[in-house]
């Protein structure tokens, strides 16, 4: 397997859509077997990451677990990559940006009707959140970042057969997208 | 007190006049504009409700929420922050009991920062209801604070403490002039239009704003366009650490006049507007005099000095707080009652300006100047200054000087003369033109302030050896943050990220990443801004990454570091939260 370049990715606070964006590649995806091996991947159920070339990372941090992930992760990559609105912007999930986090867990666990056991959540294996759910550059460097919701098959391919080749990657019209 | 009706017939209800309505408005209703307030001006003017109040939201000193019956302003110009300006809001805050930002229960007091109010030299500024009040440390804050607690209307506070010193510390051609009213204009009338253009090309006079432009090729251009020419005074003096026009327009306003009545010959336009700063109400008085006795005596008005046909009259405008309107298309914008949004150019005003208009404006001193062009010639004009810049600048020199105040100087001094003028021999760096222009630091101190060197549009911030360039760079960009019009994205999140990113570094949370950031961010607002805002915003902290690299990177971090404590930021979950 050597001469390949080694490949990892994760998600945080997202919804594995972009992953699924990412399968979207279709036969494309032998191709670029012949030339990335994966590392640490939901593909390959591979927990954590050793030493790898590129990262691809989704979801942004509202716990400290993503947190711990993120860290060991940036730590692993040569290039990390923020792929998605979640990692880049926080997306969904930071819509709870807007409410205090206690009030939110009252609401939701507390008061709302639905929630047979009516108490909060207080396992000690759940991570502790964080106040603001936030993008993942505003915890580690990040070297590129592919936008939208998710980004679409090409933007994963364009950007990956680029760096594959040496180039500076550049999203062709359509490809760099918000939504 | 008028109501709102009789203040629309005083504005013909005309919708180009909705800004300063508003402003009447708000003045007779309260010092807010409340949302009937807004329907009732609509319904008079014949516009959407919306754009009412897209207008008065733009404008920082028109409020669409209740404010204080006094609404002190402290200056948040880096060189009253230097003076101190950061202590006086904090004594305001304590001593009249209302945080920054609010207003006080009781509805008598609002406190907030505010862009520079033009007063520089006498450090630390502040307004209250518009009025300017300058030192205000010590007795005179004492004095400012029994003067709200007992309810004094300002107008009623004691002379002294509204006095604003004029601060002319050396006249030049334009300041020792003793022009008498109409000289100018005579000289004028009697030479022909040939004539005249040939004194405006011998003079070589270039525009006082910052970039300029020939001024006989913007009037030719403007009188030769089709249409009804306009003659815009450009009294919007926003750039922090500028106030040599608050000086000229205190002192020699006639000569301003003169000048745009001049322009107005010579360019054919029947129409004039003054568009004075919101900060600079205090003038307004004195300015509506001036132009009123012009009026008497034949200088203004039909007919001017007796020749038929040579009509033209002045409308003086005011802003609203809005630094942005500084921009002559965004101050047409204004003029015309609208948001000062800049405007697309081409086409450039001179040929479609107000209301579609030929258009010239020009800043305060260059029609002073004019007018003394004409009045002594042009070999006395052009015997001062250099090959391309000839003539004499206003300088408005503050910080960190024993001699703050305004200078007027032949084109070509250096820097370093400056500096010896005003005692400022210890710079460790001086920012030319405000924070729009250039850090300039002691190795350049030789270059001479001119055209074919290093430009000036009138400010000069001195900073001392102490001085931490870092805290005048994050200030600047703070103040590019706050007056981004929004309309476009580089600048109205650019200037956010990069406020942002200096933060970092201030908070000694910054690396390598910031930098790069800021690199590239200085090349997407340059290449990709709507308008000069934009462009410009980055000379905020490009010049002091560049030309202090020591002062750099004794701030870095060694590596990637969030801007905040993330501890902080978890235990907030959890001590509210679920764990116990």
């Amino acid at each position: 397997m050597t001469g390949k370049v080694k490949l990892a990715t994760t998600s945080l606070a997202g919804c594995f859509g972009c992953h699924m964006s990412f399968l979207d590649l279709d036969e494309r995806i032998l191709p670029l077997l012949e030339r990335v091996t994966f590392d640490r991947s939901p593909l390959t159920d591979v927990k954590h990451a050793s030493a790898c070339d590129v990262g691809l990372i989704e979801g942004g941090v509202c716990n400290e677990d993503n947190l711990h992930v993120l860290k060991e992760f940036r730590d692993q990559c040569r290039l990390l990559v923020s792929v998605g609105a979640c990692a880049i912007n926080g997306g969904l999930p930071a819509q709870r940006n807007q409410f205090d986090v206690s009030e939110l867990l009252h609401t939701v666990y507390m008061a709302e009707p639905g929630l047979g056991r009516r108490a909060l959540p207080d396992d000690v294996e759940l991570p502790r959140l964080f106040d603001k759910v936030r993008p993942v550059h505003e915890f580690v460097r990040v070297d590129y970042f592919l936008p939208g919701c998710p980004p679409p098959a090409d933007a994963f391919w364009a950007f990956l057969t680029a760096l594959l080749d040496g180039r500076e990657p550049t999203l062709p019209r359509g490809a760099l997208r918000y939504d | 007190m008028r109501t709102v009706s009789e203040l629309l017939d005083a504005h013909q209800r005309d919708p180009t006049r909705l800004l300063q309505l508003l402003r009447d408005v708000q003045a007779a209703s309260g010092q807010w504009l409340p949302p009937r307030v807004l329907t009732e001006v609509a319904n008079g003017l014949g516009l959407p409700r919306a754009h009412v109040e897209g207008v008065a939201g733009f404008y920082a000193f028109l409020h669409l929420e209740p404010v204080g019956r006094f609404r002190v302003l402290v200056s948040d110009n880096i060189t009253d922050v230097f003076a101190g300006s950061h202590d006086t809001l904090r004594a305001f805050s304590e001593r009249l009991h209302v945080e920054p930002g609010h207003v006080r229960t009781d509805g008598v007091v609002s406190l907030d920062r505010t862009s520079c109010t033009g007063l520089c030299d006498q450090p630390p500024a502040i307004l209250v209801n518009g009025r300017a009040i300058s030192r205000v440390v010590g007795e005179r804050l004492d004095a400012v604070v029994a003067c709200i607690e007992a309810g004094t209307p300002v107008d009623r506070w004691p002379e002294a403490l509204l006095h604003v010193d004029e601060g002319i510390r050396q006249r030049g051609p334009v300041l020792s002039s003793r022009l008498a009213p109409g000289a100018a204009l005579r000289r004028v009338l009697e030479q022909g239009h040939d004539a005249r253009t040939k004194t405006l090309e011998a003079a070589r006079l270039r525009g006082r704003g910052g970039a300029g432009f020939p001024v006989v090729t913007k009037w030719e251009t403007c009188r030769t366009a089709p249409g009804d020419s306009v003659v815009v005074c450009n009294a919007d003096e926003g750039e922090p650490g500028t106030f040599k026009d608050r000086v000229l327009l205190a002192t020699c306003a006639d000569l301003v006049v003169e000048g745009m009545t001049v322009a107005a010959h010579c360019t054919q336009a029947t129409t004039g507007f003054i568009y004075l700063r919101g900060e600079y109400t205090f003038l307004e008085g004195h300015l509506r005099g001036v132009l009123e006795r012009r009026r008497r005596e034949g200088l203004l008005g039909q007919g001017i000095l007796g020749e038929r046909g040579f009509d033209f009259d002045i409308d003086l405008h005011l802003g609203a707080g809005a630094y942005v309107c500084g921009e002559e298309t965004a101050l047409i914008e204004s003029l015309e009652g609208k948001r000062g949004v800049p405007r697309h150019r081409p086409p450039f005003p001179v040929t479609n300006g107000y209301l579609g208009r030929p258009t010239i404006v020009n800043n305060v001193e260059t029609y002073a100047d004019v007018a003394v062009v004409f009045a002594n010639g042009v070999e006395a004009w052009s015997a001062l200054g250099t090959e391309k810049s000839t003539g004499s600048k206003l300088l408005s020199v503050a910080g960190d000087v024993e001699r703050p105040g305004v200078y007027e100087v032949p084109w070509g001094v250096t820097l370093r003369d400056v500096l010896a003028l005003a005692g400022g021999v210890d710079a460790r760096a001086v920012q030319v033109s405000g924070p729009s222009g250039e850090l300039v630091a002691p190795f350049e101190f030789d270059r001479r302030l001119c055209f074919e060197d290093l430009a000036c549009a009138g400010a000069i911030a001195v900073f001392g050896p102490r001085r931490d360039l870092l805290e005048v760079a994050l200030n600047f960009a703070r103040f590019f943050a706050h007056e981004s019009c929004g309309f476009c994205t580089p600048c109205r999140v650019g200037t956010h990220v990069a406020a942002r990113s200096l933060s970092k570094l201030q908070q000694g949370r910054g690396s390598s990443v910031e930098l790069t950031e800021l690199e590239t961010l200085a090349h997407l607002l340059r290449d990709t801004s709507h308008c000069g805002l934009g462009v410009m915003a980055p000379n905020a902290y490009r010049h002091w990454l560049r030309k202090f690299p020591e002062d750099v990177r004794r701030r870095l971090s060694a590596s990637f570091e969030p801007s905040f404590d993330v501890e902080a930021a978890l235990m907030n979950g959890r001590h509210e939260g679920a764990r116990r």
